[in-house]
């Protein structure tokens, strides 16, 4: 293509993604599309075609992203190149969003008609306003009889101020306003600017590993091309690579030989960690370098920890394969190795959120078969020591002693929660339980208010939203941003199991609510280990002082009592399963636990 | 020339491994009539309601069945045959005696055989009791299960208690010189002195032998439904353990010997059916559902009664799955099924089955369990000890390696 053809292309392009609150309709809208552009044929349609991972499908979210292009011929006879980029939908992976958020020109939001705006709703339009993204709302669900869009559209004009007297009333479940979505596609959404013959500067929104080609990293091309045999560099590594592919996802990969400005696909160049290909990265011309990256590149740093420890002690380095693995697929996820007393050899892991830590949990036992005990997330603590040294702890069971500590500080969020206002006294109440800071409260409409909240991340890590999901029957919606550290009166509370510390149990808990927490974590634990064959005490303390105790009776009967008419087969696979169930235990000590009670911290009904 | 002179002349192999044979050979026939007039709570044994199905048809089906099998290995051990179900005395006369002379076709029941049959109380009329005395049963195996209406209610039987007592009375009138009953204990509500209760019952009937079952809450049936709905307030674990406790010993006291997990017998009246299964003994299964161990497979039969009936047909055994064991499958059964046993596992049998010392085989597992106080060896046998038995399923899984 010569720089005529390249820019006349340019104007037929549009990039643009779909944000929403999770359940809104999002992926629906995006399979849609698809129909609609006959880029998928319907009966190759399996629901949420973008989500490709099984466990994005049987969660209902978007873990990795994926960016498809399309082509759609409008009612003014062109034909339009979009390239629609998915966005994961949860409060881990803000950053993320924002990357690909920033590699559109314009962005679709839709809101529920019945349900209206959410704190995801929110939080994603204000990354799409920070990107100065065309925002064009939707109304979806009008065909739920709970419908209300005229409120709804209030609402949008209200909340968000935006204008919203053209937003589509669609379904996207009923094929609604789907073509009409697409037309203000084409007329609202700017095409890409930017010049063809600049140095090259590509935004790295996503990165996937794949065993054969190495790294392949999603982009959108913002200044200049880039084909295949080019030279490139990262600009905050300097790290170069010899380009091997370029192409799009259509949705199945095309390749190309160069990708121009505006262009969104991706790129291929012998790149072995993912970790050089970090999302928000600019890749440029190692020849013709630009003199500065596009704006927002951070490096993301994880918020929360948990020791991960296989039960089967020799699956130790199986274990560190998989983290290895994962990692090439996630720079975000971050591991070293730490011992426990406890439970031996394992890696302390770090997380962008409690999701993330749940889905590299569930990957490593269900991709790679390795049983583990997760110790409960703890966040990092900065802790200031008396001989005026400062350090960070990110395991509790790394706590110093008291009489060496100066002040502990930890780290705060602000939390924006969503909900009707009959719900104010009871998010109220959890709040001040969990710690909170009251900031602000205000009215969205008569019936909805937004609350805003300054809590210590450790209570969010624990079993908020959970609580706050049951304290609202599900009506409040939930975001939260890092703002800092903060001093508090911290404690460490140890747990002994048969008089034997067992250091992974060790947590971190607010002076003045220590003592209910040790009575109601004893009792927990109780419940939560099965009976052994001897009595064993549960403790808990703080220093040398225990401060609750219960205990955990011996088991007295343990045996099938029938013979099942001979099927002896039966009776094996009960034994083995039985010998299946202990193998999920880690043995500590002389005492047998399952991994539940690794997280009878979060499991801890506020009283 | 007969056969056994034809053999003499053969080496010492081959008639040490014709002898090995032999234990191979079925000891037991066991017969399943999956029929019922009434689906207890706590069954998931195959099963149906009686009414509208093809019984005839299903009697036939057995008797062909049977035919074909002992076709292939005649039942020339056999010391037991065991009709169970379901409800095996929910069949008309007509249908019992039917039945009984198939059995009598191919099993000389004059010779030493146990003979038994599952019967509810109240099912058993004299004329049924007539025909099964007369072809040869002589063990009967009552579904007694409580003495007490409330419970019998809960628990989905439709018998009273004082059925019990006629059918009973009625049972020796007849001749009947080996009862036996079922109790349950563990049910929903029922306290410790429930159990004492039906115990000290059982003793006044001055019967032979009891098998005293906790209750286990077994999927798809109406009891595991109410548990996951939380209504169904069973006693604790404690209480459980009381109550087993308490029945062994009120068993020995009244010269009713344990000699299995949960059975008790006077002397000489021991199941010989029952102790097929624990000592790993082969059997023939007939019926839907049924379970055999026939040449060191285990097979279970087809259980929905018309594809059985339907595989009949056809000509074919009605067998649904068929799992050959390894030897290292037949060890494991052989201890978690004979430590089942008061006598436990014979050292000497176990190395004449399998060529190996089960001390030297087990050695890790054997010790640590004898270090735990749940196993004990005395002289030649392997046994659990008291502790052990209350802990059974602790002890059987170590023996399944991986």
């Amino acid at each position: 293509m010569n720089r005529e053809e390249k820019l006349k292309r340019q104007e037929r392009i549009r990039n643009f993604s779909i944000i929403a609150h999770i359940d809104h309709g999002k992926s629906t809208l995006a399979d849609r599309i698809l129909e609609k552009t006959n880029t998928v044929a319907e009966r190759e349609m399996k629901d949420q075609l973008l989500d490709s991972m099984d466990l994005e499908r049987e969660r209902g979210i978007t873990i990795k992203l994926n960016a498809v292009e399309l082509t759609y011929k409008a009612k003014d006879g062109e034909e339009y190149i979009f390239h629609l980029i998915d966005t994961p939908g949860h409060v881990d992976f803000t950053y993320e969003v924002s990357r690909s958020l920033a590699a559109c020109e314009g962005a679709v939001l839709v809101v529920d008609a019945a349900q209206g705006i959410e704190a995801q709703t929110l939080a994603n339009v204000y990354l799409a306003i920070d990107n100065d993204l065309e925002i064009l709302p939707v109304i979806n669900k009008i065909d739920l009889p709970s419908a209300e869009p005229e409120r709804v559209r209030q609402e949008i004009e209200n909340v968000i101020g935006l204008d919203a007297s053209e937003a589509v009333l669609a379904s996207a479940k009923a094929g609604i306003g789907i073509e009409e979505i697409l037309e203000q596609v084409v007329e609202k959404i700017p095409a890409p600017i930017g010049d063809p013959d600049a140095p090259l500067q590509a935004l790295i929104f996503d990165s996937v590993y794949d065993p054969y080609r190495g790294v392949i990293a999603l982009i959108r091309i913002v200044e200049g091309s880039v084909k295949v045999g080019d030279k490139i560099k990262m600009m905050s590594t300097g790290k170069e690579f010899e380009v091997t592919e370029l192409g799009v996802n259509s949705p199945k990969p095309v390749k190309r030989d160069e990708l121009t400005v505006g262009d969104v696909g991706y790129l291929t160049a012998s790149i072995k960690h993912v970790g050089d290909t970090r999302v928000g990265d600019t890749i440029t011309s190692a020849v013709n370098p630009a003199k500065e990256p596009l704006p927002g590149y951070r490096k993301m740093n994880p918020m929360v920890f948990c020791g991960m420890y296989p039960i089967d002690t020799a699956k130790y380095n199986d274990l560190r394969d998989a983290l290895e693995k994962l990692q090439l697929n996630d720079a975000a996820l971050q591991f070293e190795p730490e011992t426990s007393q406890a439970l031996g050899f394992g890696f302390r892991c770090g997380f962008l959120g409690l999701l993330h830590m749940e889905i590299i949990q569930e990957r490593i036992e269900r991709e790679f078969k390795i049983d583990l005990i997760t110790t409960a997330p703890s966040v990092i603590y900065h802790v200031q020591l008396t001989d005026g040294a400062s350090i960070q702890v990110d395991n509790p069971s790394n706590m110093p002693d008291p009489q060496k500590i100066e002040r502990i500080e930890e780290p705060y969020v602000k939390a924006s929660i969503m909900a009707p206002n009959d719900y104010v006294g009871a998010i109220m109440e959890l709040c001040q339980n969990k710690r909170g800071i009251f900031i602000d409260m205000q009215y969205l409409d008569e019936t909805r208010v937004t609350i805003t909240y300054e809590i210590p991340l450790s209570e969010i890590v624990y079993d908020f939203f959970d609580q706050l999901k049951s304290s609202t029957k599900g009506y409040a919606s939930f975001d939260y941003e890092l703002i800092g550290y903060k001093p508090s009166k911290l404690v460490k509370m140890d747990i002994l199991l048969n008089g034997e510390r067992v250091d992974a149990l060790s947590f971190i808990v607010h002076r003045d609510s220590a003592y209910d927490r040790g009575r109601v974590i004893v009792e927990k634990l109780k419940e939560l280990i099965p009976r052994q064959q001897f009595e064993v005490p549960v403790q808990a303390a703080i220093g040398t002082k225990i401060i609750a105790r219960s205990t955990i009776k011996a088991m007295r009967k343990n045996v099938l009592a029938k013979c099942y008419g001979g099927d002896i087969s039966r009776k094996r696979k009960l034994l083995e399963k039985q010998k299946e169930g202990k193998k999920r235990m880690k043995q500590v000590g002389s005492v047998e636990i399952p991994q539940e009670a690794f997280m009878a911290v979060l499991k801890i009904d506020d009283k | 020339m007969t056969e056994p002179e034809r053999l003499g002349g053969t080496s010492i192999l081959t008639s040490l491994y014709l002898r090995k044979m032999v234990i191979f050979l079925p000891k037991a026939v066991y017969i399943h009539i999956p029929f019922c007039t009434q689906i207890c709570h706590y069954c998931d044994f195959n099963k149906v309601f009686l009414k509208g199905q093809p019984v005839d048809d299903y009697l036939k089906a057995l008797k062909t069945e049977m035919e074909k099998t002992f076709a292939n290995l005649p039942p020339e051990n056999v010391e037991t045959v065991f009709i169970g179900g379901g409800t095996p005395t929910a069949l008309n006369e007509k249908q019992l005696e039917y039945l009984m002379q198939t059995i009598n076709c191919f099993i000389d029941v004059e010779k030493e055989i146990e003979f038994t049959i599952e019967a509810n109380p109240g099912d058993l009329t004299v004329e049924k009791l007539k025909i099964l005395k007369n072809y040869g049963v002589n063990r009967l195996s009552i579904g007694v299960q409580s003495f007490n209406n409330n419970l019998l209610k809960a628990i989905g039987r439709n018998h009273k208690v004082e059925d019990i007592y006629k059918t009973i009375e009625s049972a020796k009138q007849q001749g009947f010189t080996n009862i036996s009953i079922d109790l349950m204990y563990a049910l929903p509500n029922q306290t410790i002195q429930d159990v004492e209760f039906a115990l000290n019952e059982f003793f006044k009937l001055d019967i032979e032998h009891c098998s005293a079952y906790s209750l286990i809450v077994e999927p798809k049936t109406i009891f595991y439904n109410l548990m996951n709905r939380g209504k169904l307030p069973l006693p604790s674990e404690d209480e459980e353990a009381t109550m087993y406790q308490m029945i062994m010993e009120q068993m020995e006291s009244h010269g009713y010997h344990q000699y299995e997990i949960s059975n008790y017998a006077k002397k000489g009246f021991k199941s010989k059916h029952n102790l097929v299964y624990w000592d790993n003994d082969h059997y023939y299964g007939f019926g839907a559902g049924a379970h055999s161990y026939i040449n060191g497979k285990r097979r279970s039969n087809i259980g929905p009664i018309n594809h059985y009936l339907k595989a009949i047909e056809k000509g074919r055994l009605p067998i649904r799955e068929e799992i050959s064991l390894t030897v290292k499958e037949q060890m494991e059964e052989e201890m978690f099924l004979g430590l089942r046993k008061t006598a436990g596992v014979s050292q000497k049998k176990f190395y004449q089955k399998f060529s190996i010392d089960v001390l030297e085989y087990y050695r890790e597992e054997i010790e640590k369990l004898i270090q735990d106080g749940l196993l004990q060896i005395n002289e030649d046998e392997i046994q659990l000890t008291n502790r052990g038995r209350m802990l059974g399923n602790i002890v059987f899984q170590q023996f399944i390696k991986d």
